[in-house]
């Protein structure tokens, strides 16, 4: 961890970054062990994680209707420990189209979709998503029926959110699995619908 | 902790004030009226939590409705077309 082999200048947040991390460790707050253990864990979180649960809700009535009571406790039921994840489950039908911003920073259901990407951070998609929500889901190639009423969430607070997007036709009698690959991290956000592949 | 005041399906305003601060209201529904979705739940107020107080009394959180045309004039959409937006208590009326 001490030596990256990057000699490139570090930037200001980097080093600060590594100024405090190195003092944690001097302290004896936390070991190196410890933050590379973090850091991997971070890593491994990916959509696979959300995909699995919106592939559940699809094939288990029962699971999807808790997941939408109570999202955090119907992932724990799946194995999936969210801890600090307040999760609300927000399901599309053919009459409401839900799609995720956090206008004030980058919230974002990370133990189940990873690290946000770039365009979710930056101003222009969370300053247009919330005024211009058709506009912005055209750009990502999804034209919204009229007739389809959206429903844009600020996650300004405390609540973290995940869409649970409509089942595709077509995919009758497809295993959890095979299902759960085609829910992309964009179906997630809002910004895309799956396509049967 | 402070008691909840409202119930879903209540109609409730954003306070319009512009205090300095850590505030996690935004600017674009201040002054604007919705409706109560749910009550997330009582949690410590950021306000405060940001001075590196206790953020205490905790405050409830809403999650409150908003019409995309009571928000945005002008806007070109279907009319049931909404936002969601988390707001603690004491920014509602």
């Amino acid at each position: 961890m001490k030596d990256s082999g990057n000699y490139q200048p570090y930037s200001y947040f980097q080093l600060m970054e590594v100024s405090l991390r190195e003092l944690l460790v001097e302290k004896g707050i936390v070991t190196e062990a410890q933050v590379a253990a973090t850091v991997e864990d971070m890593r491994a979180r990916s959509p696979e994680r959300g995909a699995k649960v919106v592939a559940r809700a699809w094939v288990d009535g029962s699971f999807k209707k808790k997941l939408l009571e109570n999202g955090t406790r119907a992932c724990e039921e799946l194995g999936l420990d969210v801890p600090a994840l307040r999760l609300v489950v927000v399901e599309n039908t053919a009459s409401v189209h839900n799609m995720i911003v956090c206008t004030l920073c980058s919230c974002y259901p990370r133990m189940l979709l990873g690290l946000p990407p770039d365009w979710y951070k930056s101003r222009n998609y969370r300053s247009r998503a919330v005024r211009e929500p058709r506009a912005v889901l055209a750009e990502f190639g999804l034209q919204l029926n009229q007739d389809t009423a959206i429903r844009v969430h600020d996650s300004t607070a405390d609540m973290r959110y995940l869409v649970l997007p409509m089942r595709p036709a077509g995919t009758e009698g497809w295993s959890e699995e095979r299902l759960a690959s085609i829910v992309t991290r964009d179906c997630m956000i809002g910004v895309a619908v799956p396509e049967p592949n | 902790m402070i008691e909840a005041r409202f119930k879903p399906g209540e109609p409730v305003r954003v306070r319009k004030a512009y205090p300095l601060g850590h505030i996690r209201t935004p600017f674009y529904v201040r002054g604007h009226g919705g409706v109560i979705e749910r009550l997330c739940g009582t949690f410590g107020n950021p306000e405060e939590l940001a001075q590196m107080r206790s953020g205490e009394p905790k405050q409830p959180l809403y999650r409150v409705r908003f019409l995309q045309s009571e928000v945005w004039p002008g806007y070109r959409g279907n009319p049931e077309d909404a936002l969601e937006v988390e707001i603690f208590q004491h920014w509602l009326e």
